[in-house]
């Protein structure tokens, strides 16, 4: 089966345990205003390859991914679940760790369409689940959609027993307030798969590609958060987190 | 018997009397002469009644140690093998400095302070011609120094060493500001003369010309040869005495009809027997006596170092490598734990003290040379852990408290650590490599697995990345051949394309608009052919001059008599060609020619693969090009029988390569810096760290047998979140590569941001330490320009959940 596909990275240290190979699918239905790779959106773009491609390339320098392994991220991996799953089932027929780096956004609990998801969760070892913001509507204006899905998805994982990283990156002046905090560390008190919890600080690395793309940077006058306010955002997340467990 | 411990290095201390007399009284009073008679006697025996050692328990210097065939012949490898303890532990035993140590280094530093404000040499000898034994005692602090020697009787103050070459010796001093005595350049201009005077009368006039054309580089007729290491174990395990008679076995033993092989062996073993003379003498200039084997860690660490000395003050080798010495001396530090002579803290201020001196050793040398080789390096490389052949690995504490010199007096670029990988290593070493790694990007590793199928368990390396079984191999080294020139060469039919001299032969050019990928490939064989023979013949007179007037005596005598001895010549500018040729292929090449129709640039429509992205297009031709080179090589006659290898090797010389080679059909322009070693070009590989890795993984150990050169250089955030996390990367990415085939890696983990600011503020970072090919350097002590290509370099840095910026190309391509 053919996907499309934005870009790999041989040398993925930070999308999962240990060293992976990374695989940015094209296509997203979010908006994220911070959102640093706003050139994966469009699914007009991307490259056509195969998952065996994908396999082959990963599979001939298999030495260096034995403490990692393969990482679906994007773009939103989940927009293409035939070739996702097709793509993690070669893989965990080769004994490759898979990690699938998602918002979520698209789970859909119709039997049909769990059916397919269960598929695929049936080949992924980790999810990272991004979750943006746990407010329906503040998410709306964050990402240009609600949290419905992403929330009802952490829920299905917790109940498939599926571990989960919960990444929630920090926007001064957005998420990076006590309220917000302590709602998601709330929510995250509720699931029992939760293994780690990733607070990235959030960064203005991906302006440049705006400028590439012609596109309006909407946080153009929005400061970095700094290492000490990422602590800080983490503190707050996990004492909710510990409260409500 | 207690040693004393307390006491300063110095075991007697009376300058001015003759060296008999100067033995400690402390000494004689311990029971270590006694002892050492029995050993003798014991010896002796051994001669007689071999078998039985094997079942008495040692005594003297001996004691405790398991008995084996190296009592009987020297053979250190025996003895490692019998006798030392792999070690699985962390690093929490490892002690920190002494107050000496920091008092000692402290000195150092404001020595290394002066010298660079005194624009690179703070002192030079330009009188006493440097043998083992030509200068008095010198001292930083005696009382504080646990481990004693320098080249001449000051820190910091550089040997005349005239052999190799009186005008380059006279060069050095006076681009330094100092003149040579004129009785010895009197001396080495009439009477005596000079390995460099004799491999100028014997050059042809082709050799000249590649020689300033700098389709050769770096030959070394003007400067000591270096990439031999002598056993300088052998002297702390079975004391000179013991090896001089060893020799003059040997010299009795040598076939007697007087052919000129065996004239010149005999003549050689002669030299050596006196060359071990002095060096028992070095030892007394400092009052300590090596004739016998030492009998604890602070004598076995200090043998070896006036055996190393010894080779220092003697030879101005390019590279004068240590060997493999930490797991030989552990065995005497294991020993003196348990015999409680010495604490843990003890051995690690000897260690310290003994590294210390080794980032001493100094040679005079022209800022021309400097160029070549940046940040005047001496590649004092010694190698560390590896497997053994039984499958025991060979790790022990003082592997730890080798690398931990670098936590203890900061880094430095020598000596030239080098860790022998193999992911057999231990988990805890494995992961304390690379925590040392990412805080002081000092340490290079190479493919343990690869080499030990050539070399076995008890092989070190030369320089850079050059093995060689210890003490019974050496090599014939010398220079490069820059294979993008000869690229050029062969499109414009010999004539140089900067000078547009005939420097290779008169073959027909190519005329056409456009290259034509299999025109292009049969004449580039022609020219390779053609550049391989010359360079063989070239290296030939070298060696042979070099045997003939400045013969390494010392590092000889601590060899075995029958030695193999290796041929090795070197690669230059790997991936430029690579490129070249798939542009070539894969894109239309079209050559922009002067009015001599010399092909001077060179326009590219198209893409084409490039070299360091996994793509098997380009990286087949890489290995065509390395393939064919070395065949050509093995296709000459080498000076003693020498066994042709070749290593794609540049050091820091990639970028004057480059600034001497016309553009290339890559895109590459006039002048640009060439990449360094085997490394793709500076930023085209754009498909991560490990794609770049796999493709140089990719070049046959066994056709660049003396070593694959790789820089790796990332940003500590790229290689994972935590510390914890980025060792653990590291390791993988270590294992990833070797068991991939690759053979060396040099790990740099550092921001461009600390080099841009270093280069502004360099009294700040007076101990940064990079690795920039197959050795490390002091980044203040580099040239402007060297400093730009370093940083110029591709820095690994996908930091953070990203996709790569891209250029709208596929994934793949």
């Amino acid at each position: 089966m053919t996907g499309s596909i934005h870009s790999i990275e041989t040398f993925g240290t930070v999308d999962g345990p240990g060293v992976r190979f990374v695989v940015f699918f094209q296509g997203c239905p979010l908006r994220c205003l911070y959102c640093h790779n706003p050139d994966t959106w469009s699914s007009a773009a991307g490259h056509p390859v195969t998952a065996m491609e994908i396999i082959a390339r990963l599979t001939r320098n298999q030495a260096f991914y034995r403490s990692g392994g393969l990482t679906a991220s994007g773009g939103e991996p989940m927009l293409q679940l035939p070739f996702l799953t097709e793509l993690f089932t070669l893989a965990k027929q080769r004994g490759i760790h898979t990690c699938l780096d998602t918002s979520g956004i698209l789970f859909d609990d119709r039997p049909e369409q769990l059916a397919q998801t269960d598929r695929l969760l049936a080949v992924t070892d980790l999810v990272m689940l991004d979750i943006k913001h746990t407010g329906e509507e503040a998410h709306r204006k964050l990402t240009g959609s609600g949290n419905r899905n992403i929330l009802a998805f952490a829920r299905y994982l917790d109940t498939q027993k599926i571990p989960v990283w919960i990444r929630h990156v920090v926007v001064p002046g957005i998420t990076y307030d006590k309220s917000p905090l302590t709602a998601l560390g709330t929510f995250l008190g509720t699931l029992s798969n939760v293994e780690k919890l990733e607070v990235l600080p959030y960064h203005t690395l991906g302006k440049a590609k705006y400028d590439n793309l012609n596109l309006k940077y909407a946080l153009q006058d929005t400061p970095q958060l700094t290492d000490r306010e990422a602590a800080d955002a983490e503190q707050i997340i996990l004492k909710a987190w510990k409260e409500n467990a | 018997m207690e040693y004393n411990r307390r006491k300063p290095a110095v075991w007697a201390n009376a300058p001015g009397l003759p060296f008999f007399l100067c033995r400690s009284p402390e000494r004689k009073e311990t029971s270590d002469c006694e002892m050492k008679e029995e050993h003798t006697m014991q010896e002796k025996s051994n001669h007689t009644k071999q078998d039985t050692a094997q079942h008495t328990a040692l005594t003297g210097p001996w004691r405790n140690f398991t008995a084996g065939a190296w009592q009987r012949e020297i053979n250190v490898r025996d003895f490692i093998q019998k006798n030392y303890t792999p070690y699985d532990g962390n690093e929490d035993f490892l002690a920190g400095p002494t107050e000496d140590t920091t008092a000692l280094w402290k000195q150092v530093l404001e020595l290394s302070k002066q010298e660079r404000e005194a624009g690179g040499v703070l002192s030079m000898d330009t009188k006493i011609i440097s043998t083992i034994t030509s200068h008095g005692p010198g001292y930083l602090d005696r009382e504080r120094e646990k481990i004693v020697g320098f080249q001449t009787d000051r820190p910091f103050k550089r040997s005349l060493q005239p052999c190799g070459g009186i005008r380059m010796a006279m060069k050095a001093c006076e681009d330094n500001g100092y003149e040579v005595d004129p009785e010895v350049v009197e001396y080495f201009t009439t009477h005596r003369k000079t390995h460099n005077a004799g491999v100028f009368d014997a050059y042809t006039p082709e050799m000249r010309a590649c020689r300033s054309s700098h389709i050769i580089t770096g030959l070394p007729d003007a400067y000591g040869r270096g990439r031999i290491i002598g056993d300088y174990r052998r002297p702390a395990l079975y004391g000179v005495n013991r090896l001089i008679a060893d020799k003059e076995e040997q010299l009795n033993s040598t076939r007697t009809i007087m052919y000129s092989d065996v004239i010149r062996e005999r003549e050689e073993l002669s030299e050596q027997i006196r060359a071990l003379k002095m060096l028992r003498k070095l030892a007394e200039i400092y009052g300590c006596d090596i004739s016998e084997p030492a009998s604890n860690i602070r004598e076995a660490v200090q043998a070896v170092y006036f055996a190393y000395l010894a080779a220092v003050k003697e030879q101005n080798g390019a590279a004068m490598s240590l060997g493999r010495t930490s797991t030989f001396l552990d065995i005497y530090a294991e020993r003196d734990l348990r015999e409680g002579t010495f604490t843990e803290s003890e051995i690690q201020e000897i260690i310290d003290q003994f590294v210390m001196k080794l980032r001493c050793v100094k040679f005079a040398r022209t800022p021309d040379y400097n160029q070549i080789f940046a940040g005047d390096p001496t590649w004092v490389t010694e190698s560390i852990a590896g497997i053994g052949v039984d499958g025991r690995h060979m790790v022990t504490k003082m592997s730890y408290r080798y690398l931990h010199t670098l936590n203890n007096i900061g880094a430095a670029p020598e000596p030239n650590m080098t860790v022998l990988w193999s992911e057999k290593l231990p988990g805890h070493f494995r992961q304390f490599c690379a925590a040392t790694s990412i805080r002081h990007s000092a340490i290079q590793y190479e493919n343990d697995d690869i080499m030990r199928v050539v070399h076995g368990d008890d092989y070190g390396i030369a320089c850079c990345v050059s093995s060689m079984r210890i003490g019974k191999e050496m090599q014939f080294f010398g220079a490069r051949a820059n294979l993008a020139k000869c690229l050029l060469y062969a499109i414009n039919g010999g004539v140089d394309e900067i000078t547009g001299a005939q420097v290779g032969p008169k073959y027909r050019p190519i005329t056409a608009a456009y290259l034509d990928y299999e025109e292009v490939w049969e004449k580039y064989k022609d020219m390779m052919k053609w550049l391989a023979s010359v360079y063989v013949n070239a290296l030939n007179i070298i060696h042979y001059m070099h045997d003939k007037y400045c013969y390494e005596k010392i590092q000889m005598a601590l060899h075995d008599k029958q030695v193999k001895r290796w041929f090795a010549t070197g690669i230059a500018g790997m991936s430029v060609v690579a490129d070249s040729l798939s542009a070539i292929r894969y894109a239309k090449v079209k050559p922009i020619r002067d009015e001599n129709g010399i092909a001077v640039d060179f326009e590219v429509e198209g893409d084409f693969p490039k070299f360091g992205n996994d793509d098997d297009r380009v990286d087949e031709i890489a290995k065509e090009v390395l393939h064919t080179f070395i065949s050509y090589i093995k296709g000459n006659h080498t000076y003693r029988g020498g066994v042709q290898t070749t290593s794609i090797l540049t050091i820091t010389s990639n970028v004057s390569y480059g600034k001497n080679t016309g553009a290339t059909p890559d895109g590459r322009k006039r002048g640009e810096a060439f990449a360094p070693g085997a490394n793709p070009m500076h930023g085209r590989d754009s498909h991560g760290a490990i794609a770049s890795l796999a493709s140089v993984a990719k070049l046959p150990f066994m056709d660049a047998q003396d070593g694959i050169s790789n820089t790796f250089t990332i940003v500590p955030e790229a290689l994972g979140k935590d510390r914890a996390e980025r060792e653990r990367n590291l390791a993988s990415l270590l294992d990833g590569y070797i068991l991939a085939g690759g053979h060396h890696l040099n790990v740099n983990v550092l921001n461009t941001d600390t080099l841009l600011d270093a280069q502004k503020h360099p009294e700040q970072y007076p101990q940064l330490t990079i690795r920039v090919s197959g050795y490390a350097v002091n980044f203040i002590k580099l040239t402007k320009e060297q400093q730009d290509e370093v940083i110029a370099r591709t820095f690994h840095t996908h930091i953070r959940k990203g996709a790569a910026e891209h250029d709208g190309k596929h994934p793949f391509d």
